[in-house]
């Protein structure tokens, strides 16, 4: 399964990202291979439709979950009629890391 | 991180110069000494004419650069005036050289930056160049932190603009634990308008009584109305034209919202508005800094702490 | 001549201006109005237009054929604006993101798209009991984009001529402003004498001096404030061409629909030589050009 996380730096101990059209970088981590890349957002450079981009961007990437902090309407609309599950960042994590372990741990709700 | 949600009150008018910035300062500076502890973030939302920042003295933190939408720019050697862009722009920017009528050159002020031209050009002569828009600034000031910026003149995207410095308010409400943010909206009920209420808990119109002010304000609650945004109604000046101010109540009446409060016309606000102050710091009994403190109250009793 | 309205800062009273103006000089000329703060249009309340025709203003959505359609993407790689997404199997489309420029339409190597009119607002037009030639634009409500009705607008007044016609601008400083006054002969910036007055004015002149338009400045509610805006003007040699005193029966007169020559019959005379300064300042720019 591949989950792309939004965050403000390369690494997987970066901080997590709130904003997901305009995030600086997107986390994309396989939940088999544990193998993880970090692919700058198209987004972010972007004047206006920094969502539909970002979401376009996740949808090309064949991400199954998007974790972030909030998902703007236009881009809830393309990932969701794209079945990529959105999930919200919970309240106790701060670094990438932490949200790739939650996951492992069942932790993360849809 | 937390996911307790800081409540998002937006002010808004329609029509402009209603009051809404001397009555956002004045919230400011009621929010330091509230009966209840309200810890506010505030934003200026009206990008194109910031003004709450010449009240609230700002100390700015943090600059950011705001880039905005592209322009096309026309590489004149490369230009054989076959015309093809001409064909495909809709916002009538692209003209003759006046000294060589062999090429074309696109007015900035006129281009949208929607690059059809960019692809029209069999000679790949156009390109898209990045405009920056203006500014944006975190900042810190007596009643809180405050966001906002500048749009430079004649740009497009503040409504861009406007989604960004609300963004970065909601994460320091997050992050500090704010209760609520203050969004000093633009006049109108365009794209500025639809950002700054975007995902706000409450909205208060400020209008004046007449013609206009009413006519604008049936557009702005109808805006308001259209996001589900549940409203009240603050009328100022409301003593200048009392058969005004009646058509308003019945306005709200007809249209079940509630009038919060009347601010009398008030010399004091123009002289506090001058010496960069609060109306209700520098004049705190004059009669509109009574009924400012008094909406205030209620906003923040009846509306932003009744859930909390 | 064509004089834009503006003011920067909402409420200095940029309606009140125009549309005295219009009604001081339509016994002597031909007259048009052009109420452009389509967000927020008031000018109607004070001329009392009979509006005749309504045309629709309107942006063109793409509509994409799903038979013809090849899911190449191209449409979503021309779109600046991100109004179109490649979702599985269709190209989805967000209308508020659209700005109708027409790029994924000729771009569409399956010629798949086709461009439906969305209406935005509507443009009235009518003549006034004064014989003023009236049109106002109308943003609906929840639309986003006033600058296209504007356009829209100021296309109908293209081929025209009259003696003179006057665009109400809208508040801000921002594109809606602009296009107002592209191409006009002369902007009248209507402020108050306060510190947000001056702030806003100063994003005016910026907007002014980039289009190379002759402007000067209508002080009103003088009285309220203080000198900055007038130190500011003579500094920058900017005219001021006209003063309106703070005063509660002009308040009360405009609040209850009345124009500044309902309420003192003796503005018709200052708004008339305020248009013979206009004009004056319009002629000596084109002769220094």
């Amino acid at each position: 399964m591949i989950l792309m996380i939004s965050s403000q730096g390369q690494d997987l101990t970066s901080p997590i990202e709130a904003r997901f059209g305009r995030c600086p970088w997107l986390i994309k981590y396989n939940t088999d291979t544990k193998g993880s890349e970090a692919l700058a957002n198209p987004g972010l450079r972007q004047s206006g439709g920094a969502g539909v981009a970002a979401a376009q961007f996740v949808i090309d990437q064949g991400a199954d979950v998007v974790i972030s902090g909030d998902f703007g309407p236009n881009a809830a609309n393309a990932l969701g009629a794209s079945n990529i599950a959105m999930i919200k960042f919970p309240a106790d994590v701060s670094q990438i890391n932490d949200v790739i372990e939650l996951f492992h741990q069942g932790k993360l709700n849809l | 991180m937390t996911n307790a949600k800081a409540k998002q009150l937006v002010i808004l008018s329609g029509k402009g110069g209603t009051g809404k910035t001397c009555i956002s300062a004045a919230f400011a500076s009621l929010s330091t000494h509230s009966p209840v502890n309200c810890k506010t973030v505030f934003v200026d939302a009206d990008v194109d004419a910031a003004n709450l920042s010449l009240v609230l003295q700002p100390i700015k933190t943090e600059s950011h650069e705001f880039w905005g939408s592209s322009q096309a720019l026309i590489d004149e050697g490369n230009c054989t005036g076959c015309g093809a862009c001409v064909e495909v722009c809709r916002y009538d920017a692209i003209f003759l050289n006046e000294g060589n009528m062999q090429t074309y050159w696109i007015d900035p002020v006129a281009c949208d930056g929607c690059a059809a031209c960019v692809y029209a050009c069999p000679e790949g002569a156009i390109t898209m160049i990045p405009q920056q828009e203006g500014y944006w600034f975190r900042s810190e000031t007596a009643a809180g932190n405050f966001f906002h910026a500048e749009l430079f003149p004649g740009r497009e995207n503040s409504g861009k603009l406007v989604t960004l410095i609300k963004q970065f308010a909601k994460l320091d409400a997050q992050e500090n634990k704010a209760d609520l943010i203050v969004i000093d909206g633009p006049p109108g009920i365009g794209c500025p308008v639809i950002s700054a209420c975007a995902g706000t808990d409450l909205g208060l119109l400020i209008t004046e009584p007449g013609q206009a002010g009413l006519h604008d304000l049936q557009r702005a609650l109808g805006t308001l109305q259209h996001f589900k945004i549940p409203t009240m109604i603050c009328i100022n000046k409301a003593d200048l034209y009392p058969q005004g101010t009646q058509e308003i109540h019945a306005y709200a009446d007809q249209q079940g919202v509630q009038v919060i409060g009347e601010i009398p016309f008030d010399e004091s606000i123009p002289k506090a508005m001058i010496n960069g102050v609060a109306i209700t710091e520098q004049y705190p009994h004059s009669p509109a800094a009574i009924a400012i403190q008094k909406m205030w109250d209620e906003v923040l009793l009846q509306h932003i702490m009744e859930e909390a | 001549m064509k004089i834009a309205v503006a003011s920067g800062k909402g409420g200095t009273g940029k309606t009140t201006v125009a549309t005295s103006l219009a009604l001081s000089l339509v016994p002597a000329q031909s007259v048009r109005f052009m109420d452009c703060d389509v967000e927020a249009p008031n000018a109607h309340l004070f001329l009392h237009p009979v509006l005749t025709r309504q045309i629709p203003a309107t942006i063109r959505l793409p509509k994409i054929d799903p038979v013809r359609c090849s899911l190449c993407g191209k449409c979503v790689e021309v779109c600046q604006f991100h109004a179109l997404a490649k979702v599985g199997k269709t190209i989805m489309v967000f209308p508020q993101l659209c700005h109708g420029c027409g790029s994924c339409t000729w771009n569409c190597p399956e010629g798949a798209i086709e461009e439906i009119p969305h209406p935005i607002g509507v443009m009235e037009l009518g003549d006034t009991p004064a014989g003023i030639d009236f049109t106002h634009g109308k943003l609906t409500l929840s639309e986003p984009m006033a600058t296209p009705i504007i356009r829209q607008l100021k296309k109908l007044d293209r081929n025209d001529q009259f003696d003179i016609t006057i665009f109400d601008a809208p508040p801000g400083a921002s594109c809606s402003v602009v296009e107002t006054l592209r191409g006009v002969d002369f902007a009248l910036l209507v402020t108050e004498p306060t510190p947000f007055g001056l702030h806003d004015l100063k994003q005016m002149l910026g907007i002014v001096e980039e289009l190379k338009i002759p402007c000067g400045v209508v002080i009103n509610r003088e009285g309220i404030g203080n000198d900055q805006v007038l130190e500011f003007l003579a500094d920058h040699h900017i005219p001021v061409l006209m003063r309106i005193p703070f005063q509660k029966e002009i308040a009360q007169g405009t609040a209850a629909g009345l124009s500044l020559i309902d309420i003192h019959p003796g503005y018709q005379e200052k708004f008339q030589e305020l248009e013979r300064n206009i004009r004056a300042i319009v002629a000596q720019e084109i002769r220094e050009v």
